[in-house]
């Protein structure tokens, strides 16, 4: 039987050090919405949408209450909407309105993002593609709750440069559309290389072509937790850290696999993955940086930093493995710059810089993630910057992403205000050499050698 | 049985686990066993409860002895075990 000190052990957590589900998202296929009139698929989307979601927000908080278990987020991730889209819109603003179609539905069943308003030109891209593409500026300044990703490239195919240098320009444009807000919009937009189908995390989540029709994936929080347990261990060697940090990562999964499980459960919708990623928040004792703090370095960015970033992505997967039947997902420790507070604060300091960020997603997921960045850096840098972060995931056959927000009218020294969860991004220091003429060659980087394995 | 998990938190002082236990009589949830210990000062109670014959709603229950605790000035909080055997149980 449970014991008095398990209680208190679990509850501490919960109560001191943050410990929360991040997110329930709820996967749902629009493949049977399709129709090729508009109308009637905006019509079928959001029907589909608000039956199959209703109750999630409700089960949501039901589990929440029964376990005292705090669940941050419900959301809801959709098939890419270029596939969806595709017979029906003519149009940059076709698409849009489909957007609008989401976000209403995303408002009526009470989640607070909504992934999939996506495209996967990894390799070609369609027509359709290429409408969603560049409708993304004006949809995500028209809607509040809608995400969009892009996958420009996986280890099997290359990376599609024809791609990256246009999302260096929807980038630019989205910021310049949401520049009355610290360029928001920028932070509902990533691009991957490697995009998994059953990723709930936002704003890269969407619900892959792969996945069944509905399906519940869940997505675990921690780092308070792992940074406290490491609080116990300073000083000792590299073994007990390792293991420290293995089964406080075992503990915090079994807490997603629950909740998963009953989500599913309750609301009669198959059980898909736990995602083990650690995923900070601003508040103090969320951090990852923190972690990294105490394991001993000065400040997140000084030497030793990727080892150790390194090693707290392994041992989290160690521990998250065995405690979940089925992962998936990102899986690794987050470095979102602005929802991390100690990352922050070492940004601020000039203790981390983008090119450190780089080589720690090299190591861990996802990418460079919410990094305000000069306004005026042009679109084919931001272009440099992400096939930089696509040739990490390629070759390492991992998922990798970019998520940064050139700030209009803000440049280094200041920053941006997001607010919630989102958080506040001291704008970064850019490289400025020029790369123009790399990223305006066009084309397709090849796939490397070693994804030829048949 | 579905068993639940009754923590009772606060400075220690006459009558907590008496009234506690009235509650649970009048709405008919049956204690299976009780333990406690101080940790930093502060007094922590633990019961393993079924409430599977409470008259009341789970979640009217929980809003109850939390109501019960703010009215004595400590925090009780009502989980299900699953939880628990998860977390510290492979």
């Amino acid at each position: 039987m449970i014991n008095i000190n398990e209680v208190i052990e679990t509850n501490a957590m919960i109560e001191k050090e943050n410990l929360d589900v991040r997110t329930i998202t709820l996967g749902i296929s629009l493949i049977d919405c399709i129709s090729d009139n508009l109308e009637k698929l905006c019509d079928n989307i959001y029907g589909k949408i608000t039956t199959v979601a209703k109750d999630l927000v409700k089960t949501g908080n039901q589990i929440e209450r029964e376990y005292a278990l705090p669940i941050v987020n419900k959301r809801i991730s959709v098939t890419p909407i270029s596939i969806i889209g595709a017979s029906a819109c003519r149009s940059c603003g076709d698409f849009v309105q489909i957007a609008e179609t989401l976000d209403r539905a995303a408002k009526k069943v009470g989640v607070n993002f909504l992934g999939g308003y996506s495209a996967l030109p990894a390799k070609g891209m369609t027509k359709a593609e290429e409408l969603l593409i560049k409708s993304i500026p004006g949809a995500l300044s028209r809607t509040d709750n809608v995400c969009a990703s892009v996958n420009l490239g996986s280890t099997k195919t290359g990376i599609n440069m024809d791609a990256v240098l246009l999302m260096g320009k929807i980038i630019k444009e989205t910021a310049e559309l949401t520049a009355d807000r610290d360029s928001i919009g920028c932070a509902k937009l990533v691009v991957f290389c490697n995009a998994p189908d059953d990723n709930p995390f936002m704003a890269g989540a969407f619900h892959g072509v792969s996945e069944t029709d509905n399906v519940i994936n869940v997505g675990v929080s921690g780092p308070g937790v792992i940074r406290s347990a490491l609080e116990t261990v300073r000083g000792q060697d590299f073994g007990t850290l390792c293991e420290k940090i293995k089964k406080t990562a075992f503990k915090i999964t079994r807490l997603g696999q629950l909740v998963a499980q009953e989500a599913s459960r309750r609301m009669n919708i198959p059980f898909g993955i736990v995602d083990l990623s650690l995923a900070p928040t601003p508040a103090v004792g969320d951090s990852i940086a923190e972690i990294l703090e105490v394991m001993g370095l000065e400040k997140a960015g000084a030497p030793g930093t990727t080892a150790a970033i390194a090693l707290l992505n392994d041992q989290v997967k160690k521990g998250g493995i065995m405690a979940s039947s089925y992962v998936g997902g990102l899986s690794g420790a987050f470095i979102p710059v602005s929802e991390d507070h100690a990352m922050i604060e070492a940004a601020e300091c000039g203790a981390l810089t983008i090119e450190k960020l780089e080589a720690m997603t090299c190591v861990c997921s996802v990418g460079l993630d919410m990094i305000a960045i000069p306004g005026d850096t042009k679109a084919t840098t931001i272009s440099g910057i992400i096939a930089d972060e696509m040739a990490i995931g390629m070759v390492n056959q991992k998922t990798t992403a970019v998520r940064v927000i050139p700030v209009i009218g803000k440049s280094v020294g200041e920053s941006a205000e997001f607010g919630g969860l989102l958080g506040t991004a001291p704008v970064m220091k850019v490289n400025s050499y020029s790369c123009d003429d790399f990223v305006n060659r066009g084309g397709r980087i090849p796939a490397p050698v070693h994804s030829f394995k048949n | 049985m579905q068993k639940s998990i009754i923590t009772v938190v606060g400075k220690d002082r006459v009558g907590i686990i008496a009234r506690v236990c009235t509650y649970l009589a009048e709405n008919n949830v049956n204690i299976l066993d009780i333990s406690q210990t101080i940790v930093d000062g502060f007094f922590n109670m633990m019961m393993i409860t079924d409430t599977n014959n409470a008259s009341l709603e789970f979640l009217s229950l929980s809003e109850g002895l939390e109501e019960l605790g703010r009215s004595m000035g400590c925090i009780i909080k009502l989980q299900r075990e699953d939880i628990f055997n998860q977390m510290q149980r492979i």
